[in-house]
């Protein structure tokens, strides 16, 4: 079978002598993991209009594709040539040493890629990032005109707002946020601590320091905006969040950029879909710097593979990401970073994320530990077990057990 | 008995129904309300702004102009291709059932009959195995499989599935041959019989009921497994339990929610087709092996 | 064979990385660039670390040292909490600070509520099934596996969306308890409640159909003679029906300590993570981070598979006798 279809393959190129479909390959294996969200299926759709003759592309489009790219990409040669990530997930990769430098193949086929899109680690191009996301503000146009308000641009003028709202009788619960127990709780913290100008380590190790005054400003911060939230707010995650906010519950939140358009979709009375609205994401404690983190999804090439998969793996991942995939549906799927793409009011928000200097999230590859440790242990001052201090005491404890286990201290 | 049994108190009598009806709606009613939720539009079916709305079906009514609408159903299986996990999950509960039935049946006889005490170990191999939680397992898989290049694919799941319930099997057929008098099997040999064929002509008959039970839950632990079939199959081959989680996913888009609640009632049927089936012979099964017990 | 190649090596894998931990990394500074800019960060040296690694293929050899770090056992935490805590009562609530004995909590109150309450309900389900007239036995035997048979994963999905404080169950609950702010989901004390609840309700059905089946060879003799001996409903239940029951009862308990021990699905599908942790728990939330924490979930497996033997410790002594009869 295998054999029939390489020599179908091989009279195939020799017949056509010309390349498969515009994607610039032959022959050769492509093997996607990523997510599942809609921006990486089409990404994956595109990639698989190369398949045909000689190339075979297949994909695994999963939430659970950080439980396996690793392992998937260990073999030799890997089942998985190529995996989807982002700058919080590459890092495991680097860890365990699976992905190769781009820099030859970006030489030899990637010219017109643009520079902003390569991703380097000290000096080797690791990824090609082709989308963007980010948390920034959404709210209600017009329970924000009933109480008199302006869209807030500090947190501060959110709990402000969120109490006049509650007072005037407009909303019971006002503010939304993804605040279930775990990665989304954490995410949160480290956008509040970001925005109150925390380091999360010391310099040049892996020593962890959040136990500061930003670390407890931002606990408190999120603590008092929970005050305003549903109560079951640490069972909430984006979606359950963005569920509450199409039935009307909700009028400002800080949510991702790309789960914007669907709260403006058929289903959802039209009162709120039609005054649901957008800006940048929110400053906090007098900081400049925006209390959100700015997120971007890219590419990768496996190392356990021939050199000829791994150049058409790369071929048929920039077929897929080529700026003629841009069509009016894929458009409003996320914030792309390929070139040609004209910023949509759907993604205001994050393009003034970038504007306004928000820090992309640490590729460290330690934070990781940190952020499973957060998202345990915060949850203890969230409820009012415990206090600050002692909260992220625990989490320096929990972080110090995990990164000395994994041989970073 | 039944015909002679004694008249109950009427007012045990209510009592009884009373318990049963109420467990009758303890036990449907969450299925009863999917049903009925899977014909409307996400917003109702959570119904985060007025319960009622699930009943009524509110928002449906704005989407579909009508109160119920199939397209939870057809973008699970038309648009999704649910179909292919149904294939799949029958595929991998066949083999593995079969597979299972037919080492346990055979294992558990030879056990029961060569004298030495085995079944105390096959209890405790079953205990550790049921005790490990399977995520831990999995992960452990995961590398060889991938090296050896058999990921994704039914077999090896099939092979997992079956290794993690056999001892479990195995040792509820062993205590079940063990039940049958060896005297049965020992005057067929007497008889001239070899010990194949006492096992043929006099154990076969009889053993259903046994076989029966265990094959069940073999059947639900592969139906209804997500542990190890979402970690070791490819997205072709998935099985409908991860698939439905693949349809609520991270990052729901919408209207995907009402294909996995969708799918869901999708997937109950065949439960409910083989319980159907079954139940008479589960039940009357069970009965006839304890009392030849 | 395959079944042993399968059982055994994964568990001698999982406890010999149960010992182990991954090696020191070498760190160096680099300046890493992305679509929003460069920044100098700390990353992995691969040359300095890959020769630690070919040295100890395995790993580094930690001994004990995993279980006694904090996210496990946490001995030298609990050691400090003893000296520093006034009574029992306060050293308790300090302990539950620390992820494995909160775990522990968790786990032990919902094995030991749910089993004793899954083999009362089930039985009274099987007596009362019972007694019904014949052709509603086959609808409610169906109807009465349906919560068993629906993977939990699913059917505890299903009723979180019902117990929401808008949902059906949780508005319906507001309006019985004249209390419009009541929610399942914000409070530690009704989380637990609702998983135990809802523990009781996947697993009650294999209690039934066990019992029920067992209900089936009750000897009618002894029964009948009960009644000639003018023996009530409830004395025929209790000294012929019962004692028939025992030995199911023993399997049933087993199969549920078993089960409840490891219990996960009902708290990833109730979102309970804030209020509720177990040991599955933790060995998932080691395995799902960005950063997979293969030593620590080794660990808490190893401690399951021996909290497991623990609880069944008194079972399994019975068994031996039983297969020892002079024993």
């Amino acid at each position: 079978m295998l054999k029939k279809k390489i020599a179908f393959a091989i009279a195939f190129a020799a017949l056509s002598s010309s390349v498969w479909a515009g994607c610039g390959i032959s022959d050769g294996r492509v093997s996607i993991v990523g997510n599942e969200f809609p921006a990486i299926q089409a990404v994956g759709s595109a990639a698989a209009e190369c398949a045909g003759g000689g190339v075979e592309v297949t994909k695994n489009l999963t939430a659970d594709h950080q439980k396996i790219n690793v392992q998937g990409m260990t073999g030799n040669p890997a089942e998985y040539t190529t995996a989807i990530i982002a700058n919080s997930s590459i890092v495991a990769l680097m860890v365990d040493d699976v992905i190769r430098p781009l820099d030859d193949l970006v030489a030899k086929h990637g010219q017109d890629i643009q520079k902003h899109q390569l991703v380097t680690v000290d000096g080797n191009i690791m990824a090609v990032a082709f989308m963007a996301n980010a948390q920034h503000l959404v709210f209600r146009a017009d329970i924000l005109e009933a109480a008199g308000l302006n869209p807030p641009t500090t947190y501060e003028e959110m709990l402000v707002a969120a109490a006049i709202i509650r007072d005037m009788g407009l909303m019971q619960n006002p503010v939304g946020g993804a605040y279930k127990a775990g990665w989304n709780i954490a995410e949160e913290f480290v956008n509040m601590y970001i925005g109150h100008g925390g380091e999360f380590f010391e310099p040049g190790t892996a020593q962890v320091s959040i136990n500061n005054q930003a670390g407890v400003d931002a606990l408190h911060m999120m603590k008092a905006l929970s005050h305003f939230m549903n109560p079951d707010y640490l069972t909430h995650d984006s979606n359950a969040t963005s569920a509450e906010w199409k039935a009307g519950n909700v009028a400002i939140m800080n949510m991702w950029g790309s789960r914007v358009g669907p709260l403006k979709s058929d289903e959802v009375a039209a009162e709120v879909a039609s005054n649901t609205d957008i800006a940048g994401p929110m400053t906090v404690g007098g900081g400049s710097i925006p209390a959100s983190t700015l997120w971007w999804d890219g590419w990768t090439v496996a190392k356990n593979i021939s050199d000829e998969d791994a150049e058409a793996t790369f071929l048929a991942m920039k077929h897929a990401v080529r700026p003629e995939m841009l069509n009016d549906e894929t458009k409003m799927l996320a914030v792309w970073l390929i070139e040609g793409y004209e910023p949509t009011a759907a993604s205001r928000g994050v393009v003034a994320a970038a504007q306004m200097g928000t820090k992309p999230y640490p590729m460290v590859s330690y934070q990781g530990l940190l952020h499973s440790a957060l998202g345990a242990e915060i949850i203890d001052f969230m409820m009012g077990k415990e206090d600050a201090t002692t909260a992220l005491a625990d989490v320096e404890a929990a972080y110090t057990a995990a990164a000395t286990e994994k041989g970073y201290l | 008995m039944s015909s002679t049994q004694i008249k109950k108190p009427l007012g045990l009598q209510i009592l009884i129904y009373g318990f049963v009806l109420l467990w009758f709606i303890l036990a449907a009613f969450p299925f009863l309300w999917t049903v009925w939720g899977s014909f409307k539009v996400e917003l109702d079916f959570f119904s985060k702004a007025d319960w009622t709305n699930a009943i009524s079906g509110a928002r449906t009514q704005v989407v579909y102009g009508k109160a119920f609408t199939g397209a939870g159903y057809d973008g699970a299986w038309i648009q999704e291709e649910f179909w292919r996990a149904f294939r799949n999950t029958g595929i991998v509960c066949f083999f593995t059932v079969l597979t299972s039935l037919t080492i346990a049946t055979l294992g558990g006889y030879a056990l029961s009959r060569s004298g030495f005490r085995y079944a105390f170990w096959l209890l405790i191999i079953a205990l550790i195995f049921r005790a490990l939680p399977p995520i831990t397992l999995v992960s452990g898989y995961l590398l060889p499989f991938f090296q050896w290049n058999i990921w994704g694919i039914l077999p090896t799941t099939i092979i997992v599935l079956v290794a993690i319930n056999q001892p479990f099997t195995l040792w509820m057929l062993h205590s079940f041959f063990q039940k049958i008098p060896k005297e049965l099997d020992e005057s067929a040999k007497v008889d001239g019989c070899t010990q194949f064929q006492a096992f043929k002509h006099v154990i076969i008959p009889i053993m259903w009921p046994g076989v029966i039970t265990a094959g069940l839950f073999s059947f639900l632990l592969a139906y209804n497994d997500f542990a190890i079939t979402a970690m070791l199959l490819s997205q072709e081959n998935q099985t409908m339990v991860p698939k439905i989680n693949s349809f609520m996913g991270t990052t729901q888009t919408e209207g995907n929610v009402m294909f996995a609640v969708a799918a869901v009632v999708s997937a109950i049927i065949p439960l409910f087709i083989l319980v159907m089936f079954f139940q008479r012979q589960l039940v009357s099964g069970l009965t006839a092996g304890a009392v030849k017990g | 064979m395959a079944m042993f190649l399968f059982i055994a090596l994964p568990l001698v894998s999982v406890v010999s990385q149960s010992f182990h931990v991954p090696h020191d990394k070498v760190l160096i500074t680099v300046e890493n660039c992305d679509p929003f800019g460069c920044t100098s960060q700390t990353q992995i040296d691969h040359t300095l670390t890959q020769e630690l690694y070919e040295a100890e293929p395995l790993g580094q050899w930690a001994g004990l040292g995993i279980y006694f770090d904090r996210g496990h056992l946490a001995i030298t935490e609990v050691g400090e909490m003893w000296r520093g805590s006034s009574d029992l009562g306060d050293f308790f609530s300090t302990l539950k600070n620390l992820p494995f004995y909160r775990a522990m909590g968790f786990t032990l109150t919902f094995t030991f509520v749910v089993t004793p309450l899954v083999i009362l309900v089930g039985f009274l389900i099987a007596l009362a099934v019972n007694s019904l007239h014949q052709r509603l036995k086959g609808l409610m035997i169906f109807f009465s596996l349906l919560p068993m048979i629906v993977t939990p994963l699913i059917g505890s999905l299903i009723l979180f969306w019902m117990i929401d404080s808008r949902g059906i169950i949780g508005t319906g609950l507001q309006v019985l308890l004249e209390n419009p702010d009541l929610s399942l989901k914000a409070s530690t004390g009704l989380t637990w409640v609702t998983l135990i609840i809802y523990g009781i309700w996947h697993a009650a059905p294999f209690a039934f159909i066990v019992f029920y089946a067992g209900l089936q060879t009750v000897p009618k003799e002894t029964l009948e003679s009960a009644m000639i001996d003018g023996a009530t409903r409830f004395q025929q239940i209790f000294h012929v029906v019962i004692p028939h029951l025992v030995p199911l009862v023993a399997f049933v308990a087993l199969m549920q300590l078993m089960d409840n021990f490891r219990v996960f699905e009902p708290i990833i599908g109730f979102h309970a993570e804030a209020h509720a942790t177990s040991l599955s728990w933790i060995i998932y939330n080691d395995l799902g981070g960005e950063t997979r924490l293969l030593s620590s979930a080794a660990t808490t497996s190893v401690l399951t598979i021996i909290g497991v033997s623990i609880l069944l410790a008194p079972v399994l002594v019975r068994t031996w006798r039983e297969f020892n009869p002079k024993g």
